[in-house]
């Protein structure tokens, strides 16, 4: 079959690569109709994400048919068509029945990586470095899916790719981002980036009772998209000082909550951006904080930052002091994929959202380096690239 | 050179003691999960062959007996004299609080030997034994909890077609 092989920093190759087989009893194989490159894709693209090796497969959000199962899978057939988490979790372990999906115990092979780094293992990822599990991604026209049960969710057959592609990822990582807020009645929920996942962070915060929404970025379309689709008001970095606009549209409170939208390749202006920068480019700091310091800065006191944008590794000059004084919450995680995405099916099912708002642009699998370089930059207003393996 | 090398490491499996004693306690079980272990052939209640592998198809092989056996608490074990290696090894399973399930803690301990022998051995236990015992007990967990070990063995990738 075609796949996109990662081979370095910006140096992704179309090959001609074995079908994948079911390996283990609760796998299935799954004919990939879309897929699409996730803001996080762009960490691995630029070289960022440790423990890539040449050749892996990348591409972690997605949707398909099943065309093979194994012989322990029991709610999944063959010609199901399915959503698929980019997460993947057993299903069975004390983490996976407390609905925190990322954090399962079992579906990471390469856990022992990640235990020099973070402490403990996590769930493995598709198509995200050998530290996630090694596994192989969307970005191909075949992919195999472990613990398919509870990593693919069927969905109808009626209702386009376009609408329930987000599901996989995106949705339910902006949707989780205002989950963690605990939204009261009255409260106003400040979210940093305007791309997919900062989209859906915004209208799932309405859809969970905020009383207004607010939007950062700098890139005009994507601020329209914020007003358009989500309904927020917005705010252009470059244009206005985040604090003093931040203060001024909440009577001074500040935001009741924050979200992280944007992760560990955060634009900073002026000298704080240059030292990130610099830091980050000879590694002696992997992630660029400065969303998370201007969130502090911003919150409200006793309020709460949500963190959905990724980050990888250690950051400096965090403003503790403020976070301290401040009594704010922090709360953060990779997406809890199968706690979320049956509500969120429904969602589009009824007619309540419409993801495919995001989707920009359309291109074959085939020029996905084009994709990515026009996603990067966003080239022709992109937000969000579609990905066709036929 | 030839002192004891002892290895301690514990992991919550969120299952009941007893199920696991169980799997334990049919010593022919171990080579599903341990990445060395190729056989244990059980010949009485308390006596077992172990055969693991080692590097180039070479094999290291001694009988084990038990040495103190308290269902569903804990199994003992030790190799009898004239092993390649001098080994031992316990595994003890507590409930952990708070319906969390069992804790599970493996202690084992060898006397590496000098020679052909401790060469394979350093190679088998590479130089991290802890590490491969927490490997084994996180296969123990994922077999136990999820009825299968993750994988990413044998799937596609572009490896071969590299020219890096």
């Amino acid at each position: 079959m075609k796949a996109v092989c990662w081979h370095g920093a910006e140096d992704v190759r179309v090959e001609t690569v074995p079908d994948p087989t079911i390996l283990n009893p609760r796998d299935a194989i799954l004919k990939v109709t879309s897929t699409t490159i996730c803001g996080s894709d762009l960490h691995i693209y630029d070289g960022f994400i440790p423990t890539m090796k040449p050749g892996d497969i990348m591409g972690h959000e997605f949707m398909g048919e099943i065309v093979d199962v194994g012989p322990e899978v029991k709610h999944l057939k063959k010609g199901d068509r399915t959503v698929v988490s980019s997460i993947i979790g057993c299903g069975h372990c004390w983490h996976c029945n407390q609905q925190q999906w990322s954090l399962c115990d079992n579906s990471n092979p390469n856990s022992w990586m990640q235990e020099k780094i973070l402490g403990h293992g996590t769930a493995g990822i598709f198509g995200y470095s050998h530290a996630f599990g090694g596994y192989a991604g969307s970005f191909a026209e075949y992919i195999r899916i472990p613990f398919a049960d509870y990593t693919a969710t069927a969905v109808p057959k009626d209702i386009p790719d376009e609408k329930l592609l987000p599901v996989s990822d995106a949705f339910p990582t902006g949707y989780m981002g205002a989950d963690l807020c605990h939204i009261q009645p009255g409260d106003i929920v400040a979210v940093w980036g305007c791309g997919p996942v900062g989209q859906f962070a915004m209208l799932s915060a309405y859809l969970l009772g905020a009383e207004r929404v607010i939007g950062i970025d700098r890139f005009p379309e994507r601020l329209q998209l914020a007003r358009n689709f989500a309904k927020a008001e917005t705010l252009n970095y470059e244009e206005v000082d985040v604090l003093e606009a931040l203060k001024e549209m909440t009577g001074g409170r500040g935001p009741d909550a924050c979200i992280d939208a944007v992760g560990m390749e955060a634009h900073g202006q002026g000298p704080e951006g240059l030292y990130d920068k610099a830091k980050q480019a000879i590694r002696l700091e992997t992630d660029r904080p400065h969303v998370l310091r201007q969130m502090i800065l911003a919150c409200r006191k006793g309020g709460t930052l949500s963190i959905m944008g990724v980050y990888g590794g250690f950051i400096d000059k965090m403003p503790m002091g403020a976070a301290m004084n401040k009594a704010l919450t922090f709360r953060m995680g990779q997406m809890f994929g199968p706690k979320y995405i049956p509500k969120l099916v429904e969602h589009v099912v009824n007619g309540d959202v419409d993801p495919s708002v995001v989707l920009s642009h359309r291109l074959p699998l085939t020029e996905t380096k084009q994709a990515f370089e026009m996603f990067k930059h966003k080239k022709d207003q992109c937000i969000k690239v579609l990905l066709k393996p036929d | 050179m030839s002192q004891n090398i002892k290895v301690e490491k514990t992991v919550t499996i969120d299952k009941p003691a007893a199920e696991l004693y169980s799997f334990w306690r049919r010593l022919e079980n171990l080579p599903r999960f341990t990445r060395h272990l190729q056989d244990v052939t059980v010949s009485s209640d308390s006596r077992s062959h172990w055969v693991t592998r080692g590097p180039l198809g070479g094999t290291v092989e001694w009988d084990a007996e038990i040495i103190d056996d308290r269902p569903n608490e804990l199994i003992a074990w030790k190799s009898v004299p004239g092993a390649d290696v001098d080994n031992a090894g316990s595994v003890q399973f507590k409930p952990a609080p708070g319906n969390r399930g069992t804790e599970v803690k493996v202690v084992t301990t060898y006397n590496p030997p000098g020679g052909a022998i401790g060469d394979m051995l350093a190679k088998l236990f590479g130089e991290s034994p802890k590490q491969q015992i927490g490997d084994d007990l996180a296969r123990f967990k994922m077999l136990m909890e999820a009825g299968e070990i993750a994988t990413n063995d044998g799937q596609p990738s572009g490896h071969s077609h590299s020219k890096d």
